[in-house]
């Protein structure tokens, strides 16, 4: 099999995916936790353990926007027209969230905000898990374009995603407030992330046994060497990230459960990736491969020259504002 | 098929409004973010607490300012594919490396150095918040130059080949350094700091005319003012040589900008219409008020140099005359008064009528400021309006029209997108001005570090 610069840069932003959804996950998690707790010091503690860092996170979700409408113009542009309504509620939420979280130093209405910033990162975050389940769900493509209906992403395996994707949030808020906060708070998330992770490690399992049942064509690569191997090689770890997730939260260690939690997402997609490789789009009938949905090759190497640069001085300087702004609220 | 309430149409109001409106904080976060880097390096030099306290109080707004266009700005990024689909495809090999650019590049480094500009202020040292400050500013920038040179790109496409439907790159520094970049970028970058001098100018003039906090905002004043007199201009000179590249690149924009339907014959100069009726069913002006030769002198330098008119090019491939021509001529009209102003004040403060106990006399003068701030964002939209509706009926000049390039999606669901981000958009902006109004007000700390 030969990898080409596609695959390669289908690796890139699939980092800047996964990066996007532990950091602004754990921020839109614990954004939905803010709406459910009813007392105001714990809203005003979980806003304020955000403040300075949901920007630089959610920044993440700008670049995976703008390196896919670079690297893979065809996906972006049928994947965004196919997910027009999705992608309309996440902005609304992502819109209501940012501004909830600004405005929430300045007006009077400490707790009206604290709620529209919850309800901004709830919606953010379901729209988020119906888009994912719409390009999971396959998308029609005709010659390069979306042929299909707006309403397509609308199904129940969505649904399932969906609700998947607010229970792995809410887990990674859960472990982010475990290590940035203290006290009462603190000991709640140690009990809701231990509910949530197991939610979490039930629900992946369905997603992929979902993507599984429906495209015989991904199923069969259970059955094929090498592909049985890779996929195992990223599966068993995630599935110890989940062992080592519980064991550190029964050990009410504070900054392993954030970590381990991390790995589980990142060796999950990961293995979900391989599993549905070469597809980016997968669909019963007229699949996209990823060499199709590509820019020209000019353009990718052009692009991976500057994001060699590029990509270590983004890490070094965000883990700097990270390092700024450690230790507890 | 164009109608009324085609879902072209509706993508088109949708993305008028979204980028009208996203572009109104951005303009104030480049320019902001240089006064707010100015101040601190005059402190980090000098030791001057009141420089200390003007990037405190400065950087309140900035930030709530900055907010607002991070938010307006995401659906940007994503609308080119919700519903320009077509264009995203078409011209996304060169377009698309551009957005990729201008995130990695430019915003990530605003984003992740922001956090330490507004609220590390205790968390490091003044050095390094320093080094902070200056790179959100470059970051900033950095972001006006990505936006611009795709922008410039879509009015003076290079770099590659269109073939079946899609343009497709041959050098991506040929794309890069397109035609209409250098204009673009200049352009675009001292309209940012035209804009904040504005706005810093008019709130420390507010606050002047009250008699509020008269030391700190004369400080403030006085700075914004030595930069309007070189920039004020500076921008007068950038957009004459814009215009004077847009009669050769895009003829039809120059035709549309001006009313001008026929092309000069030769040793008659083409005359510039100051005000008039532009009639596109009959290709002609109903009425004007000409200045004989006056087209042909400020596009070409000579009385008779060749103009060409609109009537040089088919109907369909004309641009909409009544934005153009009166967009243009209310930018140019603002951009010369706030010349004017920035010299009349210059000459105030000569005379010695802008010290902290006379200033607060100069009624007229104040308020004049006070009224540009608002004017310097209306100069920049309509500048923005000459631009881009001056392009159509192309998306990519030349290359792609717009009525082709959008998503096939069914029109109610752009209308309910529409209603959305309209409500959205109307409610975030009455919020952003009532926090603004009390940020303003309250008036800087006493206190200094």
């Amino acid at each position: 099999m030969e990898y080409s610069f596609a695959d390669l840069w289908l690796t890139i932003i699939g980092f800047f995916l996964l990066y996007y959804a532990v950091t602004d996950g754990f921020g839109l998690g614990a954004g939905i936790i803010c709406l459910f707790s009813e007392n105001n010091e714990d809203q005003q503690t979980i806003m304020k353990s955000l403040t300075y860092i949901w920007h630089t996170n959610q920044t993440w979700l700008i670049l995976v926007g703008g390196m896919l409408f670079g690297a893979f113009p065809v996906f972006y542009s049928v994947l965004f027209t196919a997910l027009y309504v999705p992608a309309v509620i996440m902005l609304l939420g992502l819109v209501l969230r940012g501004v909830a979280i600004d405005f929430y130093e300045h007006s009077p209405l400490r707790r009206f905000w604290a709620v529209i910033f919850g309800a901004g990162s709830l919606i953010a975050a379901a729209a988020q898990g119906l888009a994912l389940g719409g390009l999971l769900g396959g998308i029609i493509v005709k010659d390069g374009r979306f042929a299909g209906s707006i309403w397509d992403w609308a199904s129940s395996f969505s649904l399932l995603i969906a609700v998947g994707v607010i229970t792995g949030y809410v887990t990674l808020g859960c472990n982010y407030l475990i290590l940035k906060t203290g006290g009462d708070l603190q000991r709640r998330m140690q009990r809701y992330a231990i509910l949530f992770s197991a939610l979490t490690a039930v629900f992946s399992g369905a997603v992929f046994l979902g993507v599984n049942l429906r495209y015989p064509r991904i199923a069969e690569k259970w059955l094929v060497k090498p592909e049985m191997f890779h996929m195992a090689l990223l599966l068993i770890p995630a599935a110890a990230g989940f062992i080592m997730l519980f064991r550190s939260l029964y050990s009410r260690r504070e900054a392993a459960p954030l970590f381990w939690n991390a790995a589980t997402v990142v060796m999950g997609f990961a293995a979900l990736s391989v599993n549905m490789y070469p597809y980016m789009i997968p669909n019963v009938i007229s699949p996209v491969t990823i060499q199709d949905a590509a820019a020209s090759e000019k353009t990718l190497v052009f692009m991976l020259v500057a994001m060699g640069i590029l990509i270590p001085v983004m890490l070094v300087y965000t883990m700097y504002t990270y390092r700024v702004f450690r230790g507890k609220v | 098929m164009e109608t009324l309430f085609s879902h072209i149409v509706l993508s088109r109001i949708q993305f008028a409004l979204t980028a009208m409106f996203h572009i109104l904080w951005p303009v104030l976060t480049i320019g902001l973010s240089l006064y707010i880097l100015t101040m601190e390096i005059m402190w980090v030099r000098n030791k001057n607490e009141a420089y200390y306290r003007q990037a405190r109080f400065w950087t309140r707004l900035f930030i709530l300012n900055f907010a607002v266009g991070v938010v307006t700005g995401i659906p940007m990024v994503f609308q080119f594919g919700t519903n320009w689909g077509e264009f995203s495809n078409a011209g996304g090999d060169i377009f698309g490396h551009f957005m990729g650019f201008e995130a990695s590049m430019a915003f990530m480094l605003e984003a992740a150095f922001l956090g330490i500009m507004v609220w590390g202020w205790k968390r490091v040292s003044p050095r390094m918040h320093l080094f902070a400050t200056a790179m959100v500013a470059l970051g900033s920038s950095l972001s006006a130059f990505w936006i611009m040179t795709a922008n410039a790109w879509m009015q003076t496409p290079s770099g590659g080949v269109f073939e079946k439907g899609r343009f497709i790159a041959e050098s991506n520094i040929d794309a890069i350094l397109n035609a209409n970049m250098p204009w673009a970028v200049s352009h675009m970058w001292f309209a940012c700091l035209e804009v904040t001098v504005f706005v810093v100018g008019g709130i420390s003039a507010w606050h002047i005319f009250k008699g509020r906090h008269v030391d700190f905002f004369i400080r403030s004043f006085k700075v914004v003012l030595l930069a309007a007199l070189l920039i004020t201009p500076l921008q007068i000179y950038l957009g004459d040589g814009s215009g004077r590249q847009i009669a050769k690149i895009q003829p039809a924009k120059l035709a549309a900008m001006e009313a001008h339907w026929q092309t000069n014959g030769p040793g008659e100069g083409a005359s510039w219409n100051i005000l008039a009726w532009p009639d596109k069913r009959e290709q002609r002006n109903k009425w004007s008020i000409p200045v004989p030769g006056g087209l042909s002198l400020l596009t070409t330098l000579s009385a008779d140099g060749k103009v060409r008119g609109l009537r040089d090019f088919p109907i369909e491939d004309q641009p909409p005359v009544w934005i153009p021509f009166y967009s243009f001529r209310v930018m140019f009209g603002l951009g010369s008064f706030f010349f004017l102003l920035a010299l009349w004040t210059f000459w105030a403060w000569r005379k010695g009528r802008l010290r902290p106990d006379t200033a607060s006399r100069q009624k007229l003068l104040m308020l004049s400021w006070v009224a540009a701030l608002p004017l310097s964002y209306v100069a920049m939209e309509a500048g923005w309006m000459t631009r881009e509706v001056g392009r159509q009926p192309w998306i990519i000049y030349g290359v792609l029209k717009t009525g082709d390039a959008a998503s096939p999606i069914p029109a109610y669901s752009v209308g309910g997108s529409l209603m959305i981000l309209t409500l959205l958009y109307l409610i975030l902006f009455f919020l952003f001005l009532l926090f603004a109004r009390g940020i303003i007000n309250k008036g800087p700390d006493e206190e200094g570090r």
